[in-house]
């Protein structure tokens, strides 16, 4: 499958309607169609229909494959950084790349197995441009020289993870009912969360995020990975202000951003990933 | 219908429960049998098990199951920072100690509001659940941070592992919101723990498998582990609703 006709069928309308070959090819992963809400239901409204609340909904295959071309770029990215020299005479770097790196390969070759298995067929790997048309560069291939580079290979590093966090998180609502898929996403998912801490904390930052910031040194291209229509920002957790659940410290609104990090929808994490994407 | 499976936590067989923790993490863990001090007023609710309360079924056995987790990792942290912390803790390691202590202090209160809003009272766990900590030695870093590590990174285990239990795709939600930060917690506690020793531990071979995924622990095992700290009784036999 093309990934472009992909990513165009994932933010249309088209995958809200049955789509009776499809969901008969896959059958085997189970309630395919099942329309989950993935919205931030306030308590008191959470037995209202979903279908009402969604804001989105798409099929386990479509899930899967949204998670692939994410994981396509992370393992691309991490694979190239590595083999660019910008991170020769770094031990701790490098180290924490290639750990990474194994992870995001891990994670291509079994969400491949998986949709392959469901009898689907896996998106194609898209081209990617990391300099996102020479506004970066990365891997010092334009001459940015090995600090800007350096610097840039850390922060497109930390944009990726925290996409990859609130992009998974995003998706698990869509999941339900498949609880081996599920469990795998979330154990993905939380496998992205370390990442994630420990390159915030290679570039000095905190292994969680404030508010919506996104921290020293990350381009401003970088701030959508921090917004959305649910802002990393938010202090409403399940219609509560967590803010005003006791007193002190632990309720301040920077730890209370902190301790909860927030979803991407499916449009907006396909919107982060497209910056990236050629063809 | 899938065979339910059926934990109990039990602090009859002290010494027992104490052997195996040892040998699963490498820490001394202590119990006692004291009742569940909320239990008392109601004899009649579906959740008392003979006289033991369980933590239900679906979306309710998740969220008694995450509050006794983050009443458990409050606690700690609690009791970590009421401590000046450890005598060697750098000023990094207290930061990232009092922000942990923030961050559960916060969940907690979370699941407290959320149970109470939305479960009847007599299948709502205890705010009071009492912990014991004497196998924790809160003055030594060594003791302080492995005892956090295991914290963070059952944490992480135990939500993986109960997401499918729940019914209400906004519980999900929400459930997914707080594991990916107790991941970064593991994460930035196993960095520190190892250091220049191993700078792959924050996601260290240890934890994930050769697929890249992350621990993923059912009830039983998770409580099996960390069922020592619990000086309070209860059982979560039927995850599954």
């Amino acid at each position: 499958m093309n990934l472009i006709k992909f990513l165009d069928e994932f933010t249309t309308d088209k995958l809200q309607e049955p789509n009776t070959s499809r969901r008969a090819m896959f059958g085997q992963l189970g309630s395919l169609t099942k329309k989950a809400a993935i919205a931030a239901v306030p308590f008191g409204l959470a037995t209202m229909s979903n279908k009402a609340m969604a804001q989105s909904s798409s099929s386990v295959v479509d899930v899967l494959n949204l998670a692939l071309t994410l994981e396509y770029l992370e393992d691309e990215f991490y694979a190239m950084a590595l083999d660019s020299g910008v991170l020769s005479g770094n031990a701790k770097a490098e180290a924490i790349y290639m750990q990474i790196s194994k992870h995001e390969s891990q994670h291509v070759d079994f969400l491949t197995a998986a949709i392959e298995g469901a009898g689907a067929t896996p998106v194609a790997k898209p081209t990617f441009d990391f300099t996102v048309d020479g506004a970066f560069d990365p891997f010092n291939d334009n001459g940015a020289g090995q600090a800007t580079a350096y610097a840039q290979l850390l922060a497109l590093a930390q944009a990726f993870e925290d996409t990859g966090v609130r992009a998974y998180k995003g998706q698990a609502g869509n999941l339900m009912g498949n609880p081996g898929v599920l469990t795998a996403a979330l154990q993905i998912h939380s496998v992205e969360a370390r990442h994630a801490s420990e390159v915030r904390r290679l570039r000095g930052l905190e292994g969680w995020i404030t508010g919506n910031q996104r921290g020293a040194g990350m381009p401003e291209a970088t701030q959508v990975v921090y917004d959305g229509a649910t802002t990393e920002a938010n202090i409403m957790q399940g219609g509560l202000d967590v803010t005003t659940l006791g007193s002190g410290s632990p309720f301040t609104v920077d730890a209370s951003t902190q301790a909860y990090d927030e979803i991407l929808t499916g449009d907006e994490a396909v919107a982060i990933a497209s910056l990236f994407i050629v063809s | 219908m899938k065979k339910k499976k059926s934990i109990e936590v039990t602090t009859q067989t002290v010494g027992r429960n104490r052997r195996n923790f040892l040998k699963v993490s490498g820490l001394a863990i202590a119990g006692s049998g004291l009742l569940l001090a909320s239990c008392s007023d109601d004899d009649d609710n579906g959740n008392m098990l003979g006289g033991t309360f369980d933590l239900g079924t679906g979306d309710v056995g998740v969220l008694n199951y995450a509050y006794a987790l983050e009443q458990l990792e409050a606690a700690f942290y609690t009791n970590v920072v009421n401590g000046s912390f450890y005598a060697s803790a750098s000023a990094d390691e207290k930061a990232i100690l009092l922000d942990l202590y923030n961050h559960e202090v916060n969940h907690r209160e979370f699941f407290k509001a959320a149970i109470g809003a939305n479960v009847p009272m007599e299948q709502q766990l205890t705010a009071d659940l009492e912990f014991d900590f004497s196998s924790v030695d809160f003055g030594n870093r060594d003791s302080v941070l492995t005892t956090a590590r295991i914290l963070e990174d059952t944490g992480v285990s135990a939500y993986n592992g109960a997401g499918q239990y729940i019914q209400t795709a906004a519980y999900l939600t929400l459930a997914g919101k707080i594991v990916s930060v107790e991941a970064r917690h593991a994460a930035a506690i196993r960095t520190i723990i190892n250091g220049s020793a191993d700078y792959t531990a924050f996601a260290g071979d240890d934890i994930i498998d050769d697929n890249g995924l992350d621990l993923a622990e059912s009830p039983a095992d998770v409580i099996s582990k960390a069922g020592g700290f619990f000086v309070t009784p209860f059982t979560y036999k039927n995850p599954q609703a």
